[in-house]
């Protein structure tokens, strides 16, 4: 018997003569492209809404605004657009459950009020973070809009001087130092310690694990309150912007070392043992298996730190200073940031000082934003390769 | 054919496991030390904090006793320092804040683990992470600027129908002519909405981790007895998620009474022992710290890092406990946090 029941396209040359067109080509082709003998159907979509429940939920919602408008608009002396989205969602609530509860049981009745609460109050987290975003960047355009706002410092300008004078060029800069002095000592000891912690493990590793883990609900202004206690008040330390890194460096420690632990440890086993066994020593594991395997995670993490310690103001409150002038020498004295710039002028009352305060939350926002960004970036999986 | 029996055992060697231990090369051996003494180097930093704390208390409380905790007034020139007021404050802004938090971040993880389109999933986990990522003091400013008006309305409001509840009781009278609203701004009730914006995040992201865990049998035999979709999250999901929700408050609430620089931008600051989070003026530990630590002298410098030491005592023991619940949640998924 050689009858050859395999659908697949074997390998001997077709039989079949070159076709004339390549509209024919396509019609001559019998065997199905997959290995699949059964035939695929679409599948059919169970969670779809029908066409009539459709139009029940946009009757109602229509129907609630309309309501809304007559009750607020004419009939009580209700005003603002907080008071009309409420009753407007209660309306759209009440007349969804009268609408529902014709033609369907309690439990269909109580599934679809629960399912508007809840991407209601989804919408509403969403809109938040929308509202947030959009407001600093509304209220805080307009000094992005003069270059100076970049380039200049505050030094010598007043607060009724306008936007065309001055600017946060020393803040940025501060901010940059002062993170990056942070990240210098807090990235090596927090990978490190987290190394330490999955790669050769021990009772003492434990210790370490146990006390990293708690110290990272150190409030951040403890940390700086420690630091201004022993290295300005006890040490004698000048306000500086070294000081403040240390105080960002002692609050960012815990939580990088805690977040490169836990990516660490998902690293599979096998890949470990796999090197082990072709012979590598521990060090050439986890410098060519280990580390390369979670770099993804470990820059996440470390991003992340770097976004928080970068917008944290409180141990920067206590330990730098505010300078109005550019200071580059992290020890030389009084050195200023962005989240301590928009803190001390917020709050001065002087119109065109708040609308500087704005411009920096926006420029803070932004750094954050990329940083996020490129943290995602980073931690996608990469297509195609290996 | 003769099978011999066999009398006795056969001698067996005794069998000694080889000895696997190797030497390891000089390489490894730095690798060891040098990965130690930066553990040891971590250890003794973050202990030291600690301990540091810890020891700054004792002269604290060996000269104010623990009155301390129960005295309402901090009055450097006449010699009373107390945290009564701020810790009562401190707790009254987190209350607000997880009251506003928690159904909100319960309801969004449930949104995202369970109603979203598979399309836009991955989307809203990030922008609730890219939330968490936000700096406080840009939450301060929406609290103090954009939020403030309206929550000062929605007090008045409060006040007016349920102020026959001591909680939402404000010195101010609410059917006056000209609403006086200066009573009802920088209140614990403006800066917890600001700190629940910081909460939701961190709930939100734990509780959606626990729902979307929940086992895809028990939800698949749900849904083919007939259950609806809430049927479904209410009898499956939720059961499941319950250490998820419980931790992951927690979690946030730990967040919630460390939060410094939006509640010190929005409160105005004041010592009464008042649980009426409606009404302008409150305060809060981390607050009381940013704004005493300039004029301190060294004896209330102890006093402030004792106060801090209460506030990391009290985060601490609830980031436990909820670390503890979320872990007891999902057993045998050891690496995750």
């Amino acid at each position: 018997m050689s009858i050859d029941l395999d659908p697949r396209p074997s390998l001997a040359p077709e039989p079949a003569s070159p076709p004339a067109s390549p509209l024919a080509r396509t019609s001559v082709r019998t065997e199905p492209s997959s290995t699949d003998s059964v035939p695929m159907h679409a599948r059919r979509t169970l969670s779809r809404s029908t066409a009539e429940q459709r139009f029940e939920l946009v009757g109602c919602w229509v129907a609630a605004l309309a309501l809304s408008w007559l009750i607020c608009g004419r009939l009580m002396p209700w005003d603002g657009p907080l008071v009309f989205v409420a009753v407007t969602i209660v309306l759209g609530i009440a007349l969804l459950t009268v609408i529902t509860a014709i033609d369907a049981g309690r439990p269909e009745v109580v599934d679809r009020i629960v399912t508007t609460v809840i991407t209601l109050a989804a919408a509403l987290v969403g809109l938040a973070l929308v509202s947030t975003v959009l407001f600093i960047f509304a209220k805080g355009y307009k000094p992005l809009l003069h270059l100076n706002t970049f380039f200049d410092d505050m030094a010598g300008v007043g607060p009724r001087d306008s936007l065309d004078r001055g600017g946060v060029a020393h803040a940025i800069v501060g901010s940059l130092i002062e993170v990056g002095i942070a990240i210098v000592v807090a990235i090596p000891l927090g990978i490190g310690t987290a190394i330490y912690m999955t790669e050769i493990g021990g009772k003492f590793a434990r210790v370490v694990r146990t006390i990293v883990e708690a110290m990272t609900a150190l409030p951040s202004i403890v940390a700086g309150l420690f630091i201004y206690t022993t290295l300005i008040v006890g040490l004698g330390v000048p306000r500086s912007g070294l000081a403040a890194a240390m105080a960002l460096g002692v609050m960012m420690l815990p939580i990088i070392a805690r977040a490169s632990d836990v990516v660490l440890r998902v690293v599979p086993g096998n890949l470990r043992e796999a090197s082990l066994a072709l012979g590598a020593s521990r060090w050439r594991t986890v410098w060519h298996i280990v580390l390369p395997t979670a770099r993804p995670g470990l820059a996440t993490a470390v991003i992340l730190g770097v976004a928080r310690g970068i917008g944290e103001t409180s141990p920067v409150l206590l330990t730098s200073g505010a300078a109005s002038f550019m200071v580059t020498n992290p020890t030389d004295g009084v050195m200023n940031s962005l989240p301590l710039f928009i803190f001390s002028t917020v709050r001065s009352g002087e119109p065109i000082y708040i609308e500087r305060a704005y411009g920096a939350a926006a420029i803070l926002l932004a750094i954050v934003l990329v940083l996020f960004v490129t943290a995602r970036l980073l931690a996608r999986p990469r297509k195609g390769s290996r | 054919m003769s099978t011999t029996l066999r009398s006795s055992l056969p001698e067996l060697e005794e069998d000694e496991p080889r000895d696997l231990w190797i030497d390891e090369s000089g390489s490894d051996r730095a690798f060891v030390l040098g990965s130690r003494a930066i553990a040891a180097t971590v250890l003794a930093i973050t202990a030291g904090i600690g301990l540091f704390l810890a020891f700054s208390a004792i002269p604290t409380f060996g000269r104010y006793g623990l009155g301390f905790l129960t005295e309402t007034q901090w009055q450097p020139e006449a010699d009373i320092l107390g945290i009564g007021a701020v810790l009562v404050g401190t707790f009254t802004i987190a209350a607000v804040a997880l009251t506003f938090a928690f159904p909100l971040s319960v309801l969004t993880a449930l949104y995202i683990a369970e109603y979203a389109p598979a399309r836009i999933k991955a989307t809203l986990v990030s922008l609730v992470d890219l939330m968490a990522a936000v700096p406080s003091i840009i939450y301060g400013l929406w609290g103090f600027t954009l939020i403030q008006p309206h929550a000062s309305a929605f007090a008045l409001w409060l006040h007016q129908h349920l102020g026959w509840i001591p909680f939402f009781r404000v010195d101010a009278d609410p059917n006056a002519a000209v609403w006086e609203q200066t009573r009802y701004t920088a209140s614990a009730f403006v800066a917890g909405i600001a700190v629940a914006m910081m909460v939701v995040p961190m709930a939100c992201a734990v509780m959606q981790q626990v729902f979307s865990q929940a086992p895809p049998g028990e939800r698949e035999a749900a849904f083919a007895l007939g259950a609806t979709h809430w049927g479904v999250v209410r009898t499956v999901v939720l059961p499941f998620g319950k250490g998820g929700i419980i931790g992951g408050t927690m979690l946030g609430l730990g967040r919630a009474l460390g939060e410094t620089i939006a509640v010190v931008l929005i409160i105005s600051p004041s010592f009464d022992l008042k649980v009426k989070p409606l009404e302008v003026g409150t305060n809060s530990i981390s607050a009381l710290i940013a704004g005493r630590f300039g004029e301190a002298t060294s004896l209330q410098l102890q006093a402030l890092l004792t106060a801090g030491f209460v506030l990391f005592l009290i985060t601490l023991g609830i980031n436990t406990l909820a670390a503890m619940v979320v872990a007891r949640s999902r057993s045998g998924q050891g690496a995750d946090a």
